[in-house]
């Protein structure tokens, strides 16, 4: 018996390759990275050609897995909670084509926004689509879960959503392997060619199939493995544990029983028997999810003249952020041991531009040319230059979404902000940058745009990254003037050449784009190591 | 037998590589463990944590509950007491490397951090990076404050070098060996004490 000792996210990974992946599909976000990085890694992956490149975005990420999925393979694809935004559409409208071969789409959310903007809860995606969702409470669950999800969704012809959170993503413990791997799907188009046209005509009626297959799906969760029903004699107060929640619910109750009914669930749509069993034998529900109150909603209903239903929308248990043991312990209203309190003077130790980082030089030299300006004319983005927005920089004004410093800036332009400059690094462009350059060079707005290019995608801890040796192709392509690409070398020496450059571009009223160029320092010294240990 | 430990340190001084450490050598030894860890942007110059729960019986939460922590494992002084709420008021332990990691502007002033230290039962705070540099491995300030650690952990001190063997054993002997003979530096630093 194999035991490995795997993140979450490697065990999904690991899950996958055993389950007869044949590709993984993929835009890096903390905390799903370290699923694809795995299978790039792994050596097994090699030698089956499971493919598990870097797309350029959520989008393009899961329609290729879609395509695979239609071409009758096995395939994953991955992303972090706001990258089903930008898979939304491909997301929703494979609901209705459904699958053909096994498809799997992850979400990994971040409740408490540890390295994100927002904590949504994918879970109202998978329900909002109609499709099962599969939440694992146990690094041995998500492993195991792939291979189920794979047979589901080939069983229903749908795409699973599998929904994990940082703490599941980011937490290590044994998991025991299969003692064999399935061999990969034969290539197979669907047998219906109308499945994935999406004419009217065709998704009326898939539509209707999909909402005919609900009760199916139903049915799968109240049978699940995964879904356990545990009676207990106190019927004063029943607990709807979801995911990971179960795990800090008994982790009050270490070493005995818990004296309440609980449900643990992490099968969806959501087992309604055995809700209602709960429902009917016990005088209230204490509802905990790891995420945003879905169940708990569904349960109170508008109007909430039922039995007692508490949990985030109560004062249980606190409306924002990610459980813990404590929060837990707490909403069951335990005594529960506390420790001592952070002495006063502990200062909090933000994370920062490393020392030498080239984006510092960039926004130095940003600094001194819009100086004269004045503030608020640079929108920026998601990347490790986001921290440029704290002090000694406050170089920033905006981060909202991939791509937004472009379209934001243009906005802006339009509004009659002048100078505008958006500041997007090198791999966020190509991801959801380049349409918004279009529309720049279409309108000929007078904007600047700067892509940071440090060779690799830096924060999520230096993927490649798509636009490495095409950023100034790409910018001619869409139709920027060449005498306005503009490339500098951010490093000390060059700040008055380089702050000069930017005044001049700032002075032109059309589209430049400035691309501060040198290697991100984690990556140049990872690039180091691996050819010393390749020489080794 | 049940042992909660909370390792600390700021990104990049290898709070993380000695969870490993510890988690692979527990592994070994046939325990549970489940151990959860800071990825992502906060590693860039931030505090960053880990939680390492081993046990000889099934363990339910990855975090550790407040109240309970049975070693806090740090690389930094200040970083070590920024999770005394987890830390067990009467029998938990802090090991760690006395020498603050400046990179921020309002740093506290070490007087206080040492009399916070002199509060608590059960310490021990030490020149680690004096004692790495002595060993010609100044970069293993985190395998002498393990090494020190070990006499808290229940693992013995051979079990943790077996694991240090098999993390490093990529990296060539030299490695292994400068990190082991930091781990025995470490812990002849507890034993003396």
């Amino acid at each position: 018996m194999d035991k490995l000792l795997l993140l979450g996210d490697e065990a999904i990974a690991q899950g996958a390759i055993d389950a007869g992946l044949s590709g993984v599909f993929a835009y890096p976000g903390t905390p799903s990275t370290e699923i694809t990085e795995y299978i790039q890694d792994s050596k097994e992956a090699h030698q089956k050609s499971i493919r598990s490149n870097w797309a350029c975005n959520e989008k393009t990420a899961m329609e290729a897995a879609l395509g695979m999925s239609y071409a009758g393979k096995r395939a994953m694809f991955c992303c972090k909670h706001v990258g089903i935004n930008m898979a939304a559409d491909p997301f929703l409208n494979s609901s209705i084509t459904g699958a053909n071969g096994g498809l799997i789409y992850v979400a990994a959310d971040d409740p408490s926004m540890h390295s994100s903007q927002d904590e949504q809860d994918s879970r109202f995606y998978g329900d909002f689509a109609f499709l099962p969702i599969l939440e694992p409470s146990s690094q041995q669950e998500a492993y195991d879960m792939v291979h189920y999800g794979f047979d589901m969704s080939e069983k229903f012809g749908l795409p699973v959503l599998m929904r994990i959170t940082t703490r599941m993503a980011h937490s290590r413990a044994a998991v025991v392997r299969k003692s064999s791997s399935r061999e990969q799907n034969k290539m197979k188009i669907p047998e219906d060619r109308n499945q994935f046209i999406l004419l009217p005509v065709n998704a009326r009626r898939q539509y209707k199939e999909l909402l005919a297959k609900q009760d199916g799906l139903r049915k799968a969760s109240e049978d699940s493995v995964f879904n356990q029903y545990i009676d207990a004699d106190n019927k004063k107060m029943g607990i709807i544990a979801c995911g990971i929640a179960y795990n800090y619910l008994m982790e009050n109750f270490s070493g005995s029983k818990c004296p309440y009914p609980v449900l643990k669930l992490s099968q969806y749509p959501v087992p309604e028997s055995l809700v209602e069993k709960m429902y009917n034998e016990c005088e209230s529900i204490l509802v905990l999810e790891e995420g945003q109150p879905l169940i708990e909603r569904l349960l109170r209903g508008l109007l909430n003249k039922g039995k007692k239903i508490m949990g985030r929308l109560d004062d249980r248990l606190e409306r924002t952020g990610e459980l813990s043991p404590n929060m837990v312990g707490k909403a069951l209203q335990l005594n529960i041991a506390e420790g001592l309190d952070v002495p006063s003077f502990v200062a909090p130790r933000p994370p920062k531009l490393c020392d030498g980082c080239p984006h510092i030089d960039s926004f130095l030299a940003l600094n001194e040319a819009i100086e004269p300006y004045g503030k608020g004319k640079v929108l920026s983005d998601i990347g490790c230059y986001t921290l440029a927005a704290l002090p000694p920089y406050n170089a920033i004004y905006s981060t909202v979404d991939m791509g937004a410093s472009i379209t934001m800036a243009k906005g802006a332009a339009e509004a009659g902000l002048n100078p505008a400059v958006g500041v997007i690094g090198d791999s966020t462009f190509t991801h959801s940058g380049m349409t918004g350059l279009l529309d720049c060079c279409v309108d000929n707005v007078p904007i600047t745009i700067m892509i940071l290019d440090n060779d690799i995608t830096g924060m999520t801890g230096s993927q490649k990254s798509s636009a490495t040796g095409r950023i100034e192709s790409i910018c001619k392509g869409i139709g920027v003037d060449e005498a306005h690409i503009r490339v500098i070398t951010p490093l000390k020496k060059n700040h008055q050449e380089n702050v000069d450059i930017i005044k001049q571009e700032l002075a032109y009223q059309g589209v430049s784009v400035i691309i501060p160029r040198r290697e991100c320092l984690v990556w140049a010294a990872k690039k180091r190591k691996m050819a010393k240990n390749n020489q080794n | 037998m049940k042992i909660d430990i909370i390792l600390c340190g700021v990104g990049g001084m290898g709070a993380l590589s000695s969870a490993a450490i510890i988690s692979q050598a527990a592994l070994d030894m046939g325990m549970y463990m489940k151990q959860s860890e800071t990825h992502g942007m906060s590693q860039r110059g931030g505090d960053v944590q880990s939680h390492l729960r081993l046990s000889d019986q099934p363990i339910a939460s990855d975090l550790i509950p407040q109240g309970q922590c049975d070693i806090i494992l740090s690389v930094e002084p200040m970083e070590a007491l920024r999770y005394l709420p987890f830390l067990n008021k009467e029998s938990g332990w802090i090991i760690s490397n006395e020498n603050p990691f400046v990179n921020i502007p309002n740093y506290p002033d070490m007087d206080l951090i040492l009399a916070e230290f002199k509060k608590i039962k059960n310490h021990i705070l030490f020149d680690a990076d004096k004692i790495a540099k002595e060993n010609n491995n100044a970069k293993g300030t985190n395998m002498v404050v393990l090494g020190a650690a070990s006499k808290y952990l229940g693992i013995d001190l051979d079990k943790l070098e077996n694991a240090v063997k098999e993390s490093f054993g990529k990296k060539g002997e030299d490695i292994v060996n400068a990190n082991i003979n930091a781990l025995r530096a470490g812990r002849a630093v507890a034993d003396s004490i």
